[in-house]
């Protein structure tokens, strides 16, 4: 495999023209297929950074790569582009369209993206159902509701599976736990890590939680890549 | 895009209540606007085609469209009537073919009994010149005949042989009755969406017997005394006739015919061309046609304007969807064609909806307009019209959809992937 899931390089992000920059980092890289969980306070920037590395965001400078694509060279049609074909996000809460049902809501990602549709197979409901299946969401019953009936687990799950269809390079995870208590989150954990190692997908994982880094190839704390932070916390 | 398209229709659906709202309202505009426009459209074929192939309508003096009303359409009455010897003087004339004289002023409950001459038949042209034909029975023959339009006969269940009893003057059956000189249908008419279904066709003569002993306006109470025999023995040419329908030798001399009538020396007289008249009668009703239309135009922008209220107010609480949807690869365009085609098909479901209620209601309201007036709504069917009104408001809803979507667009890039609510 050639290149990196992300390599970032010199990113400088201020929310606004006159502000500090909220994030200052020099080098930062997940390999291919790596499985990282990224920590930092409330506050810190790391859903700014999520923001960034999905192309939604732009930085003031520096270079984020994402799977070989320069998103900072990139026009935001291009972004775009890269996100639908190459991005999984699953959010903290709220990750669900309510007006769609629970394997609509999965397939969402193919009906942007060509290349995951065709990745998902000729069948993307079926996809979805097997993708369910394995994060233990298999009763007809479950799937037949809406959405919001759902427990906020099973709509981690359902989240999950959306962000892994079509086979994506890179997952991203903005504490998608974190309104689960621990015995659902470690499962919940558990069955994103495995199954992102079964499609090869390198997953960036954040958290304010450090007790979650254990599960994962790797743990980092965002105050370390930051330069920002230590001025943040002293300011 | 049709998977937009479709998370459109999702999205409404899931809003059903707010959008089936919406949807009412824009429909019920449509109804109103395409209703006033048909309903014009329809009196306007329908009262031109009510009388073809006369030249001229002859009356006293009053306004063109006072004769044309009453002497046509049998709505309103007479002001004054034209003597005997000017209606032989106009029948006389070098330049008139034909005439054929009617007179005015009775009914039988409710329906307005016309004293003619059986030149009528022939002369009276509906349509693009079709005649009159009689489904039953004979032209009146004898005295005391009478020949119903068909609205009539089946209104009040009349069959052939069925006596009636003329009324003097045009109220309710009441008092005033020329209940000792009975009549008898002898023939009944064929449809023809004109007022001659709701008219009863009696001989001028007819109209002179049952007014014998009437001379002072009310009955004398010696005019029972006369018998009908004494009264056939009568010479019952009329005194006056109301108005009279004028075929001309060569419709080229209409204007001077016209002229000339119009100038009679020795009695005030009124020739109408039957087609300027209605032209006239056109002009006056237009304004109050152009008003309504104009009301009814500002109430399709009322309906439109709930579109754009319905989707606005929604915006707030799909922020979080449109990040979702943004995470999942949609781009800032399908965002808006999102929000585009959801205003879009809310207008579009309503106009449909609005065209099919007014073709409806049409439907049903269509013989209760004939029954009433005589006067058939023609070429109200489905039409370019309908069609237009429907791409215009979904034309005017996708333009209106615009506004939330570009809004909903520039916060979705604000936004970024993290939604805080
Ligand atoms: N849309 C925005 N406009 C301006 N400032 C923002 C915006 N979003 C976030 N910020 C600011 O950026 C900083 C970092 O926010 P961010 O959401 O990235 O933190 P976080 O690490 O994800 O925190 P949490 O753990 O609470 O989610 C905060 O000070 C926040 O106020
Ligand atoms: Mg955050």
């Amino acid at each position: 495999m050639k290149g990196s899931a992300i390599a970032i390089e010199g990113l400088r992000f201020a929310w606004t023209r006159d502000a500090p920059a909220l994030l200052d980092i020099n080098r930062f890289e997940l390999a291919r297929g790596e499985r990282l969980f990224l920590r930092g306070p409330s506050g810190s920037g790391k859903s700014t950074l999520l923001g960034l590395i999905a192309g939604v965001l732009e930085p003031q400078a520096g270079q984020i790569e994402v799977l070989g694509h320069d998103m900072s060279a990139l026009s935001s049609a291009r972004r775009d582009r890269v996100r639908a074909d190459h991005l999984g996000v699953i959010f903290q809460l709220f990750n669900l369209v309510p007006y769609l049902s629970v394997v609509s809501n999965v397939t969402l990602p193919v009906r942007f993206s060509k290349a995951r549709r065709r990745a998902a197979g000729g069948d993307a409901g079926a996809e979805a159902r097997r993708l369910l299946a394995r994060l233990g969401l298999e009763d007809d019953e479950i799937l037949s509701r809406r959405v919001m009936d759902l427990s906020v687990g099973q709509q981690q799950r359902v989240a999950a599976a959306r962000a892994l269809i079509g086979g994506p390079g890179l997952v991203i995870a903005d504490e998608p736990t974190s309104a689960l208590d621990a015995d659902t989150r470690d499962r919940f954990i558990e069955l994103l890590t495995d199954e992102a190692r079964r499609s090869g997908a390198a997953l960036l994982f954040v958290s304010h939680d450090a007790a979650l880094a254990p599960h994962f190839d790797r743990g980092i704390d965002l105050a370390d890549i930051n330069a920002s932070a230590h001025r943040l916390e002293t300011a | 895009m049709g998977s937009i398209l479709s998370l459109a229709w999702s999205s409404l659906m899931n809003r059903k209540g707010s959008a089936l709202l919406t949807i009412l309202a824009v429909a019920l505009s449509v109804a109103l606007f395409l209703g006033v426009d048909k309903a014009r459209n329809g009196a306007r074929e329908g009262f031109g085609a009510t009388i073809s192939g006369t030249d001229l309508i002859v009356g006293a003096r009053s306004g063109q469209v006072n004769l044309l009303l009453y002497s046509v359409f049998r709505l309103g009455d007479a002001t004054a009537e034209i003597s005997w010897p000017t209606y032989e003087w106009l029948r006389d004339r070098e330049d008139v073919d034909w005439t054929v004289p009617i007179s005015l002023g009775d009914s039988h409950r409710g329906y307005r009994v016309m004293g003619t001459t059986r030149a009528y038949f022939d002369r009276y042209k509906y349509g693009d010149g079709q005649s009159l034909q009689l489904a039953e029975g004979h032209e009146f023959e004898d005295l005391f005949d009478a020949v119903i339009g068909a609205e009539i006969a089946r209104s009040l269940g009349y069959e052939l042989g069925k006596p009636l009893v003329l009324t003097h003057g045009l109220g309710r059956a009441g008092l005033q009755q020329h209940e000792n000189r009975p009549f008898r249908v002898v023939g009944i008419l064929e449809p023809t969406g004109t007022p001659v279904d709701r008219t009863i066709h009696v001989s001028l003569e007819a109209i002179t017997a049952i007014h014998v002993g009437w001379e002072t306006g009310t009955r004398n109470p010696m005019a029972d005394t006369i018998t009908e025999e004494m009264i056939r023995s009568f010479d019952l040419t009329p005194k006056t006739v109301t108005a009279a329908f004028v075929g001309l030798e060569s419709r080229g001399s209409v204007l001077r015919t016209k002229r000339e009538i119009d100038t009679h020396r020795r009695e005030a007289l009124l020739a109408i061309i039957p087609g300027v008249a209605l032209a006239q009668l056109w002009e006056v009703t237009a304004v109050a046609e152009r008003a309504l239309l104009a009301v009814s135009l500002f109430v399709i922008a009322v309906g439109l304007v709930s579109i754009l209220t319905s989707i606005l107010t929604s915006l707030n609480e799909r922020r979080r969807e449109m990040s979702i949807l943004r995470a999942t690869g949609a781009r800032p365009g399908h965002i808006f064609f999102l929000l585009v085609a959801e205003a879009g098909l809310l207008g579009m479901i309503g106009a449909v909806l609005g065209v099919a209620g007014v073709h409806v209601i049409l439907a049903i309201a269509e013989p209760l307009l004939a029954a009433r007036y005589g006067i058939s709504l023609a070429g109200t069917g489905p039409g370019l019209v309908d069609f237009y009104t429907v791409l215009a408001v979904t034309g005017v809803s996708l333009a209106i959809g615009a506004l939330p979507a570009w809004l909903a667009f520039r916060r979705s890039l604000a936004d970024g992937l993290s939604v805080k609510l």
